[in-house]
């Protein structure tokens, strides 16, 4: 328990120094790149913060990491390669933007998958139902005024006994 | 002694909350009224003693009493009193008394304002409700107990709580969102009685829904304050992150959505009961996983002030306990529950349904998201991160097709509509919000710019025909005022409700769009122009704070060249923890904030500072007012009243 306690501690203390945004200067001579270095800045994850993207954090290793992209695009390399040269250090960790492949087709393709699923079924739900409606199956139409009275005599009844 | 009489009280709460889960529920399925008759003292009896806990460990807060390890480690003699008192729910332990507290005092509201419901209703419900008590209170005194001491050597003075929640924001943020996490507590111990008694009517429907919207408002309420807590404290100008405890309370709020609708046409109509039912399970099932997400430390998080495996495996088996025993419990009962109604292709309901998938799916997809990363590691294939970009590039394409949906269910009848009479409705608004989603980006911006195209007339499409519709309410009436008191006031509710949805989509649209964001070196005297503002750097002074030193910038603010504001951020260093905060100072308004940050001090006596425009950032946390209040409007309907004029049903 005191154990615990200590790393908690010292893991309070360590997170205390990123509490303060991370902000500093670089002159661009290109707005499109200062464009570019936020969005790549955006894109990527601090490797070893918590759970923050380079841009905001204030580790020493997110600094480093802003820098060598400013350097990277002042060489005149393009985002791609950038990206590259990060996961190449730093694993597929550092994106935030998962590639797409067999070990993430379900994170991308699952939401519309799901959503085709779920629109198949009310598709079918709606068929039923509507079939029933045309045939005028319909026992109980909404609440008229006075089921709406009927329910709330209910309501007002002393009744413990299932109606 | 007082944090023994805290401890001692959480026993006795957990004693009533056993006999609470056992005696009424046995009682219900027995016919046995005296049993039956035991929830509400049982209820009052384990609200009382968990508000005795609570009040002592308050008491040890705010008397500095460091001899309790958890007022210890996050409390300090410096801070202002209403820090201290907040502090009880600044950590893991006091997290879980505060939902301890709100679990047992949804419990008693229950039992004191659900007079219409049969006593053997309400004994299943408050006996659902003991059982969940039982769980969290068997917790906090199992793997977290509050109140532990240090003894016989205890410090002198406390750790400090970390300076990033001695906010305001932590004031209100938490108990607000636990409010709705918990308040979906009562809506799960409904369906549960529902599926354990077999009554699953409209009466039932009215019974759980008031219950139900005042959670999901104050869950709205919760994320809201959240959003803005995080906007100004954390100093980054975001106001959203794809955070993994964002995401545990985005998707209760989701589920909890559909819920309320769905709720709304089983009240009505008699329809999509079972669905219902399976909603009210998961939308608490996922405040539990919420809780578990957050407090067991697997998912990492700028949230993660407390985290522990041990604590996360029993919440993990409490989470098992509750899903797997309520959803074999559907899977028993549900089949025996059937429609009463069938609706034409084009109804309410059909749209209702529609609304759900997408809702559903958006849960599912940042479920999806934040627990990807975990089931890649689990399958040891490496470490991968899944963060904005992808929720960006998944979520908003169902948020738009949702919206687009929503404006056409408030123009659709219930039971059935013609195509001819919708469009009628509808042609006005869809004309009305791509005109102006056309022209706003040309007038606003620089020219057309499709992606504010898109959303600008999705939320005007949202907001316009809610307000085609109301009007069309006019059309045959005699006077205005009669009519408008006429209309109930759930209709109301809706409205405003829908409402928020499209003036937070307003902001989301223009913030996300036509935010500018500068990062200076700035010397005494330097001026910097954004977005037609001129901010101007004065240089920096000390200033003392209760607890914390602090450099406090001067930057006057000037548009055209007259003055609008001074802005003083500053950049903090809090004595105990030796921490570094930044402070922003924000000039805010309804069309536009300006905001700006303090960075670190230079080596040649100039600070980088950090300056922010962000327009109509304001009306994102405005539509979730707007929201929670449409929620809570409609539990004030009167029909949700009436009942109340009848005397109690627990007299045995």
């Amino acid at each position: 328990m005191l154990k615990i306690n200590i790393i908690a501690g010292l893991l309070m203390l360590l997170s205390s120094f990123m509490l303060s945004a991370a902000i500093d200067v670089y002159k661009f001579d290109d707005p499109e790149k200062e464009k570019r270095f936020h969005q790549l800045a955006f894109e990527l994850r601090c490797p070893k913060c918590q759970n923050q993207n380079i841009a905001d954090s204030n580790a020493e290793i997110a600094q480093d990491l802003r820098t060598k992209i400013f350097q990277m695009l002042n060489a005149g390399k393009n985002d791609n390669e950038i990206v590259d040269y990060m996961v190449e250090r730093y694993g597929d960790f550092v994106l935030y933007e998962p590639r797409v492949n067999p070990q993430t087709y379900l994170l991308w393709y699952g939401p519309a998958l799901f959503l085709v699923l779920g629109l198949g079924v009310v598709a079918l739900i709606i068929r039923s139902r509507n079939k029933q409606y045309q045939q005028g199956n319909d026992h109980q139409p909404s609440l008229s005024n006075s089921e709406a009275k009927a329910l709330d005599g209910l309501l007002k009844t002393k009744s413990g006994k299932k109606q | 002694m007082n944090p023994e009489i805290g401890g001692f009280a959480l026993i006795i709460a957990l004693f009533l909350s056993v006999v609470l889960a056992l005696i009424p529920i046995y009682g219900a399925s027995t016919a046995n009224e005296m049993w039956m008759s035991y929830a509400k003292p049982l209820a009052a009896g384990q609200f009382l003693f968990v508000f005795i806990s609570f009040i002592c460990l308050g008491y040890a807060f705010s008397h500095d009493d460091f001899s309790v390890v958890y007022v210890a480690q996050h409390s300090n003699s410096q801070m202002p009193i209403q820090f201290k008192l907040s502090a009880i729910w600044g950590g893991h332990e006091g997290s879980l008394l505060l939902w301890a507290l709100i679990l047992t005092g949804w419990t008693f509201a229950v039992s004191r304002f659900s007079k219409a419901l049969p006593l053997d209703m309400l004994a299943r419900v408050l006996s659902v409700m003991g059982i969940v008590a039982t769980g969290f209170i068997s917790f906090l005194l199992i793997t977290s107990s509050p109140f532990a001491r240090y003894l016989p050597r205890y410090p002198v003075d406390g750790a400090d709580l970390n300076p990033l929640l001695q906010d305001f924001g932590l004031i209100v943020h938490p108990p607000m969102l636990y409010m709705g996490y918990v308040g979906f507590s009562v809506a799960f111990a409904f369906a549960i009685a529902a599926l354990l008694s077999g009554r699953m009517d409209a009466a039932w429907a009215r019974w759980a829904r008031p219950w139900t919207n005042i959670a999901w408002a104050f869950l709205g309420m919760g994320i809201t304050l959240g959003s803005w807590w995080a906007y100004y404290e954390l100093g980054w100008g975001g106001w959203w992150f794809w955070d993994p405890v964002e995401n545990a309370s985005l998707m209760p709020w989701l589920v909890g959505t559909a819920l309320v609708h769905s709720l709304a046409a089983t009240e009505k109509r008699g329809v999509f009961k079972s669905w219902t039912l399976l909603l009210a399970i998961f939308a608490f099932s996922l405040s539990l996983l919420g809780t578990f997400l957050v407090r067991s430390g697997v998912l990492t998080s700028v949230h993660a002030f407390a985290s522990d495996p041990e604590r996360g495996f029993f919440i993990l088996m409490l989470l098992a306990l509750t899903m797997g025993g309520s959803l074999t419990l559907y899977a028993l009962k549900a089949p025996n529950v059937k429609s009463e109604s069938s609706f034409s292709w084009l109804s309410r309901e059909v749209l209702l349904l529609i609304n759900n998938v997408f809702l559903t799916v958006m849960a599912v997809t940042v479920l999806l998201g934040t627990l990807y990363p975990l089931l890649i590691d689990a399958l040891g294939q490496g470490k991968i991160s899944v963060g904005p970009p992808y929720f960006n590039a998944v979520f908003v394409p169902i948020m738009c097709a949702m919206s687009i949906a929503m404006g056409v269910s408030v123009a659709v009848r219930w039971r059935e509509s013609t195509p001819k009479a919708v469009l009628d409705k509808l042609w006005k608004p869809a004309v009305f919000s791509i005109i102006c989603g056309l022209l706003f980006p040309m007038i606003y911006g620089n020219g057309f710019e499709a992606r504010v195209f898109l959303g600008i007339s999705i939320s005007l499409w949202v907001m316009s025909s809610v307000v085609t519709e109301f009007i069309g309410k006019f059309r045959n009436a005699q006077s205005i005022t009669s009519r408008l008191k006429q209309l109930p006031l759930s209709y109301y509710g809706m409205m405003v409700a829908h409402i928020g949805v499209g003036v937070t989509a307003v902001g989301i649209t223009l913030v996300s769009n036509y935010s500018e964001e500068r990062d200076m070196r700035m010397q005494t005297g330097d001026t910097v122009e954004i977005a037609d503002y001129q901010f101007t750097f004065q240089g920096t002074h000390v200033v003392k704070g209760a607890n914390y030193m602090a450099d406090q910038a001067t930057i006057v603010v000037a548009e055209d060249g007259e003055t609008i504001v001074t802005l003083r951020p500053e950049k903090r260093r809090y004595n105990v923890k030796n921490a570094m905060m930044t402070e922003a100072d924000i000039d805010a308004s309804l069309f536009r904030d300006l905001y700006v940050a303090l960075g670190e001090p230079l080596e040649d006596g100039s600070w980088a500072v950090r300056m922010h425009y962000k327009p109509y950032v304001r009306w994102l946390w405005l539509g979730g007012i707007l929201m929670a209040l449409g929620g809570l409007l409609t539990v004030a309907d009167k029909r949700y009243r009436q009942r109340s004029a009848r005397q109690e049903p627990t007299n045995a």
